[in-house]
């Protein structure tokens, strides 16, 4: 626990990548295998579920610091992250634990799952007492079902790397799929050997860039291949060993919510691997349905016959990473094309995701116009003759997407953000207007620099009318032009219109809150 | 009876006609300390701490009309009877003390309990009302020793130098700043200071606190440490040090999110102000029925206060203008 609360906090604390590289390499070569392992496991974000709810650990934490409940939430307000507020309010620490970190995880932290609370309770207290305060940072982290840190997965891969000499697509293979972090993973991901054990194990998902500057400088139309950009889940479906898996993007298996592809997946020749998207579909029209239904199908518990005739759902499929127990990613893109395209039967489950033909950018240019009637999201462009590559890479895929939607509307709302963002008011709620008032239109964080948020955090503070708790209700002055990739009529949203992805796109500092646009503006959107 | 209320331009005294802190140019101002939220320029006259003169003369003028006295001496002005005395926040910082018909209130100004070897200790007074400040006013707000933190410093001082590389620690140019040199083991390395830090380390010497000397910074800084004010983070006056690496040196750096906000490779949590165990146990030792609480968290101060036993009231500060607030780099 000692070596990973300092590999934490080392990671922290610099936003050098090759410092961060270097810190885990030092980690992996010191840790126990039984640590590193899950060291690998929590730093690809492959975390333990929330454990116990965070009202109990915030009463526990109380209790142990004398802190009254209103006290709390004034602090947890101050430090924006919950895990945080418990490590430094608790009483200072007498100790700092020299047990592993396979200890800690194994014999105490899941031995919660199950416990009566009051076992929970002693167990968590005496925990507490027996670290220091970067150590029970990380440990609430973990126990909350937070825990994050900041290097990217291709950081942990650049250093396992480099701790296996084996390359970062191995590396990336090889933590793919099913598996648990035990000292014998450890031992796989660092073999020499590099055969693949795991049926389940998906490749690692190839990722296009949106593309940067003009599409002319691509070259010659002719020399890419042109499909139109799905909106649905990336995923992978396997076929091996005579059993089916699918994967989404975030490495859940997601194969018991699709039933139609299971028995996609069951009619597949053996060792097939399809990357594609799996998309609602709207059979007679042959387009895909609204992504809301996809997600309506999603949260069913139980997947009934009319949920299933009412949002059927496809294989959008558009690469092939394997054939015949072959792993074919380095073939060029119309080979694995071919190939795929013999596996689709006619009103099958598996629809190949069809080529946009066009001779030349500006026609491509037109085309791409049809996008929102098509309900995709633009092309994606790849490079003739490329292979299938490992993770975001530039070069021979890029996406093209359609511009967003954009509406210019009136901050009416500020709360305080969380994490790096604590204590400044980042989390908006915009309004348009209706009928001469403001009504609550979307909600967004990201799209201002740091500069602005200064800014707008100082406005709040200013110019706040009313408090909520840590909402502040704000003189509607300022108008920010929100982008969004979708509009839908939503009965659960104030205005009356969901819309998906909001961000800020640029502060409107030549409008007035009155120039900003009403209901009727956005919902003429909802048409086109 | 009340010997303060809040006006319009601050903490007023009716019995002896004059402001405490005043945040706009009045008659008379009593000032407790020279930071700029503390000592606003513009007013007829000014009464202080004797040792403070020097750098509150620096805030408000050469022409500035400042009387001076010195910690415990008593002033008569009109009804009552002013003091000063040690709040141990920086050097020449104090405590108002004002007694009026058998009545005494305590100001405390900013103030930390943790001893400083740049000033003399916060010395304890017993009133009816104490007008305590709250900056740090959350019981998350713990300080580790000021010997830990220096010992950190230097560590991370150290490693830098074996990287080969400059060590830049920003803080507060006025009392942070030269808390850290006095402890500091200056034979790590050369020291240098931005001007804005060195006019302040001047006027140290002058008062008698051995501080190492701290010349601008020279061609080579890669053993080097370079104290400069926060505001300097970013802007062209760094670039001269390269691939530097930079720590802040502040209370608030005890919330990982400010820490990571500013993208510093290092945030050292040390402050002249009280954390919360010393808020509540300076509050305790006033014996105060009634305390006022200003400057920072004060709400959740108040409640505590109040529902440990104590009368408590939010004193509210004049927000500082944006211009005010901003941490400055100029040279």
């Amino acid at each position: 626990m000692k070596l990973f609360a300092e590999l934490y906090a080392a990671l922290d604390r610099t936003t050098k990548t090759n410092e961060k590289v270097a810190a885990l390499v030092r980690y992996f070569a010191a840790a126990p295998p039984a640590d590193a392992a899950w060291a690998v496991s929590f730093l690809i974000g492959r975390r333990p579920k929330r454990l116990l709810e965070s009202r109990k650990l915030a009463q526990w934490a109380m209790e142990e610091s004398a802190v009254p409940d209103w006290l709390f939430g004034e602090c947890y307000h101050a430090v924006g992250d919950f895990a945080e507020t418990i490590a430094l309010l608790l009483p200072p620490p007498a100790a700092s634990t020299h047990l592993p970190l396979h200890f800690w995880i194994e014999e105490r932290l899941l031995a919660l799952r199950d416990a009566e609370d009051e076992t929970r309770r002693r167990s968590l207290v005496s925990a507490w007492r027996e670290m220091d305060e970067g150590q029970r940072f990380v440990w609430n982290k973990l126990l909350t079902g937070e825990f994050r840190v900041g290097v990217s997965q291709n950081l942990v891969l650049r250093a396992l790397a480099e701790t296996a000499g084996a390359s970062v697509e191995t590396i990336a293979h090889r933590l793919m799929g099913e598996w648990q972090p035990t000292p014998e993973f450890w031992a796989q991901v660092l073999a020499s050997d590099a055969r693949d054990a795991d049926a389940s194990r998906p490749y690692p998902f190839f990722l296009a860039y949106p593309l940067e500057g003009a599409v002319e400088d691509l070259g010659d139309p002719r020399q890419w291949q042109v499909e139109w950009k799905w909106d649905g889940i990336r995923a992978q479906l396997i076929r091996r060993q005579w059993r089916t898996f699918l994967w989404s993007r975030g490495e859940e298996s997601i194969a018991d919510r699709f039933p139609e592809l299971e028995a996609l997946g069951a009619a597949l020749p053996e060792s097939t691997v399809i990357d594609g998207e799996v998309l609602p579909w709207n059979k007679p029209e042959g387009i895909p349905l609204p992504f809301a239904q996809l997600q309506r199908r999603i949260g069913r518990k139980v997947l009934g016959h009319k949920i299933l005739s009412e949002v059927p759902v496809v294989l959008m499929g558009f690469d092939l990473l394997e054939w015949q127990g072959e792993d074919v990613r380095e073939r060029p893109l119309e080979w694995r094309r071919g190939q795929l395209e013999a596996l689709a039967q006619p009103a099958g489950a598996l629809v190949v995701s069809p080529l946009v033909e066009a001779t030349s950018w500006d026609e491509l240019r037109g085309l791409r116009q049809q996008s929102r009637q098509r309900k995709v999201e633009g092309f994606m462009l790849k490079r003739g003759g490329s292979p299938y590559r490992v993770g975001r890479r530039r070069g021979d895929w890029w996406k093209w997407k359609i511009e967003p939607y954009s509406v210019d509307a009136v901050l009416i709302y500020a709360q305080p953000g969380s994490g790096r963002r604590a204590s400044l008011f980042t989390d908006y709620t915009f309004g348009i207007w209706d009928n001469g008032r403001l009504v609550p239109f979307a909600k967004a964080y990201s799209g201002l620099s740091d500069e602005e948020i200064r800014e707008v955090d100082a406005f709040v503070r200013r110019n706040t009318i009313e408090k909520f708790g840590p909402v502040h209700a704000v003189k509607p002055e300022l108008v920010f032009e929100l982008a969004f990739e979708g509009i839908q009529h939503s009965p659960r949203h104030r205005a009356g219109i969901a819309v998906r992805f909001p961000r800020m796109a640029r502060w409107r500092h030549d409008k007035k809150a009155e120039e900003a646009d009403s209901i009727e503006t956005v919902r003429a959107l909802l048409g086109t | 009876m009340a010997l303060l209320e809040l006006s319009e331009r601050g903490l007023y005294c009716p019995a002896g006609d004059f402001y405490v802190d005043p945040w706009e140019p009045v008659e008379r101002g009593i000032v407790t300390h020279a930071h700029s939220d503390h000592a606003c320029p513009g007013s007829r006259s000014y009464l202080a701490a004797a040792p403070g003169e020097a750098l509150l003369r620096q805030r408000l003028g050469s022409d500035a009309v400042i009387q001076t006295a010195d910690y415990g001496a008593a002033v008569s002005i009109g009804a009552a009877t002013v003091s000063l005395h040690p709040a141990g926040h920086i050097l020449g910082s104090a405590q108002v003390r004002i007694e009026s018909a058998g009545e005494v209130w305590v100001v405390s100004g900013d103030y930390k309990l943790a001893p400083d070897t740049t000033c003399p200790p916060f010395e304890p007074l017993r009133c009816h009302t104490f007008v305590t400040e709250s900056t740090f006013g959350l019981p998350i707000f713990r300080w580790a020793g000021a010997d830990e933190v220096l010992r950190e410093i230097q560590s991370w001082w150290r490693g830098n130098q074996d990287a080969g590389k400059a060590s830049v620690l920003l803080g507060w140019p006025l009392g942070k700043m030269q808390r850290v040199l006095a402890g500091l083991d200056a034979g790590i390395g050369p020291v240098y200071a931005h001007g804005a830090v060195e006019r302040v380390n001047r006027i140290y010497r002058q008062r008698g606190i051995a501080l190492p000397a701290t010349p601008p910074p020279t061609r080579e800084t890669r053993r080097a440490l370079i104290l400069a004010p926060p505001g300097c983070q970013g802007t062209p006056w760094m670039k001269r040090f390269g691939a530097a690496s930079t720590a802040l040196v502040s209370g608030w750096m005890r919330i990982r999110g400010t820490r990571r906000r500013r993208s510093l490779d290092r945030g050292f949590v040390l402050s002249d102000h009280a954390d919360w165990p010393a808020l509540l146990a300076a509050i305790d030792e006033t014996r105060a029925q009634t305390v006022w609480v200003t400057h920072g968290f004060r709400a959740p101060l108040v409640r505590w206060l109040e529902e440990h036993g104590r009368q408590a009231v939010e004193v509210p500060v004049r927000q500082p203008a944006p211009a005010a607030a901003a941490e400055e780099c100029e040279s």
